[in-house]
């Protein structure tokens, strides 16, 4: 091929041109394909709110129930739990639970919870979500003399205590979640809605 | 048929491509024990396809039927056992010979100019070969195999402001599901494998351009007799085809033992709590990746801070890509290289294996100091090798290989 008479300008502008338009079409092509993973219509309509019945629950023992098919936990706690929290606030990341998407506004308090005694939790580690395990007893040999019942993540060892606050010096950034609940009556907990006068 | 091979000759490259990569390829005539491992590893890609493809003729990719369809395959399917160890043997086996390569290419300089690319590719094969082991331990959907993902997802959600979303759209569920099992099938069966073949072709075809190193580290394309081949060089077919059979024999009686007598590897290749079907509401008392992650899974586990901790797994990984810029050294076998490159060298080697151990250990307090210490000496492999390499006090290298 000659190359005598090229105007080699307008060459480059159109495979320029050409080839910006093509990206742009990659570009649009995409879209449809990368979208697909997000959650379906289907996966969204799943995880509808979750009724409870807690009247069997004792003091100083966990339940858990599944909502949005994630372990949601309900411990009951005694008066003496509750007094006893306080003293750990120096050594918890969070203790006052300033970061506000941990929790519902409404669980933004000492307890982290609606009722005081009654705290319902997201049992995934804020760290990479596995399960953390309920461990109530106090000071026992592995976590050490200090441990006045919480949760321990068999993972990467995250600490949280009874009310699911982070402690100090473990993986997890973040406290665990308090799901939006409410409650119905005295007994019975709504998990995945938000009570109307909260 | 000198006809029939004339007749396809000219109209496709069939002698020319057998000449250029096997009849006149030539390599260099003093390649050791290390130098099987790459022919293995291409043979274990091919053991892992065939084995893979007879696995999806029976394999249901669907929460709720996957782990039956595992059972079935175990129990129902004739030689379906058989078929399965052989895949999921075939994927420790992978790694195997991939980290003996890879340790190959970091004793020899194999990584160094002119084969910067050589080992980039094969780092990106490292990486997609990750991928595709983790997407495949998913497949069973047992204890292990959804908390392992459950974990590894959870990665991205350290990355900021995008990571929630990001974990959101891998998954395809607000937890992994049918739907991440599902795509993950894909990703597993067609996506990685041709990234797999097509980054398996480009490391071949770069070698294949600039020519293998050797235990001396000598370039024998600089003497060269009159016809032009390397003095130093014999052609791969028919003396290297016929010595890395020798290889893959030896390769296979320890496979076939391993296959028949200790398939799940001891609980290391298969976990025990992997024969129990998933359930997202308990995660298993201990956790642990399979045995070929474990080294970062300590790393990971090491650092008490959730970005810090993934940003330093990642970075153990990533520092790799850079090896060709970050050793400065021009002397490229160990054979010539100083005592401080080989102390740092074991080193290296030492904390690798270490920090693998570490991972599968309960978490104590000696165990997290053990793991900090070894962390710090896997990358300070990187750190002395990049000041140290520069000036190091190398020996004089031959113009010519040696034995």
């Amino acid at each position: 091929m000659s190359t005598n008479n090229v105007d080699t300008k307008r060459r480059r502008f159109l495979v320029n041109s050409t080839s910006v338009v093509a990206a742009v079409g990659a570009g649009f092509v995409a879209v449809p394909f990368l979208s697909s993973w997000m959650p379906s219509e289907r996966a969204k309509n799943a995880g509808a709110p979750v009724e409870v019945d807690i009247s069997k629950l004792e003091e100083g023992r966990m339940m858990i129930v599944e909502w949005q098919s994630k372990p949601v936990w309900i411990v009951k706690r005694s008066a003496k739990t509750l007094a006893d929290l306080v003293s750990l606030d120096s050594t918890l990341r969070d203790p006052s639970s300033e970061n506000i998407d941990q929790q519902p506004e409404y669980a933004q308090n000492e307890n982290r919870s609606i009722k005081p005694e009654i705290s319902v939790l997201v049992g995934i580690c804020t760290h990479l979500g596995c399960s953390p395990t309920f461990r109530p007893e106090i000071g026992p040999a592995d976590l050490g003399a200090d441990w006045i019942g919480g949760f321990f993540c068999p993972c990467h060892s995250s600490k949280f205590d009874l009310a699911g606050r982070v402690y100090q010096g473990v993986p997890a950034p973040t406290n665990l979640v308090v799901p939006p609940h409410q409650y119905l009556s005295d007994n019975i907990i709504v998990i995945g809605e938000d009570g109307e006068a909260a | 048929m000198g006809n029939l091979m004339a007749w396809i000759d000219a109209r496709f490259p069939a002698t020319k491509m057998w000449n250029e990569h096997l009849a006149e390829y030539y390599a260099p005539k003093n390649f050791n024990f290390w130098y099987f491992f790459g022919s293995l590893a291409l043979m274990v890609l091919v053991i892992q396809i065939i084995s893979g493809i007879f696995l999806t003729m029976h394999y249901k990719p669907d929460g709720a039927m996957a782990f039956a369809s595992v059972e079935y395959i175990m129990r129902d399917v004739p030689y379906g056992w058989l078929i399965r160890y052989i895949h999921s043997t075939g994927a420790t086996a992978f790694f195997v010979v991939v980290y003996l390569h890879m340790l190959r290419g970091l004793m020899y300089g194999s990584y160094k100019k002119p084969r910067e690319l050589i080992w980039l590719f094969g780092m990106f094969i490292y990486l997609a070969l990750m991928a595709e082991a983790f997407m495949g331990y998913l497949l069973p959907w047992g204890q292990m195999s959804y908390w392992g993902a459950q974990v590894i997802i959870s990665l991205f959600s350290a990355i900021p402001v995008i990571g929630d979303d990001l974990t959101l759209w891998i998954r395809g569920d607000f937890v992994i599901g049918d739907a991440t099992l599902n795509r993950f099938f894909a990703l597993h069966v067609i996506a990685l494998p041709f990234v797999l073949v097509f980054l398996v072709v480009a490391h071949i075809l770069a070698l294949h351009e600039v020519g293998s190193n050797n235990p001396d580290g000598v370039e024998i394309k600089k003497i060269k007799d009159a016809n032009g081949i390397p003095l130093d060089g014999i052609p791969f077919h028919p003396y290297y085809s016929v010595k890395d059979i020798v290889g893959v024999v030896v390769f296979l009686f320890f496979f076939a033992a391993v296959l028949f007598y200790a398939p799940d590897g001891g609980g290391y290749m298969l976990e025990y709590a992997n024969f129990i079907a998933s359930d997202p509401l308990k995660t298993p008392e201990h956790i642990a990746p399979v045995w070929y992650f474990t080294p970062f899974y300590a790393i990971l586990r090491a650092v008490p801070d959730k970005l810090m901790g993934v940003g330093a797994m990642g970075g153990a990984i990533v520092v790799l890509f850079f090896l060709p810029w970050i050793d400065r050294c021009k002397t490229k076998s160990i054979r010539y290289r100083s005592g401080l490159f080989k102390a740092n060298l074991i080193m290296f080697c030492v904390s690798f294996v270490v920090l693998g151990w570490l991972a599968m250990q309960p978490v104590t307090e000696t165990i997290t100091f053990m793991s900090r210490l070894f962390s710090i000496l896997y990358f300070a492999y990187f750190v002395v090798l990049f000041v140290t390499s520069k000036n190091e006090n190398t020996k004089p290298v031959p113009d010519r290989v040696t034995s």
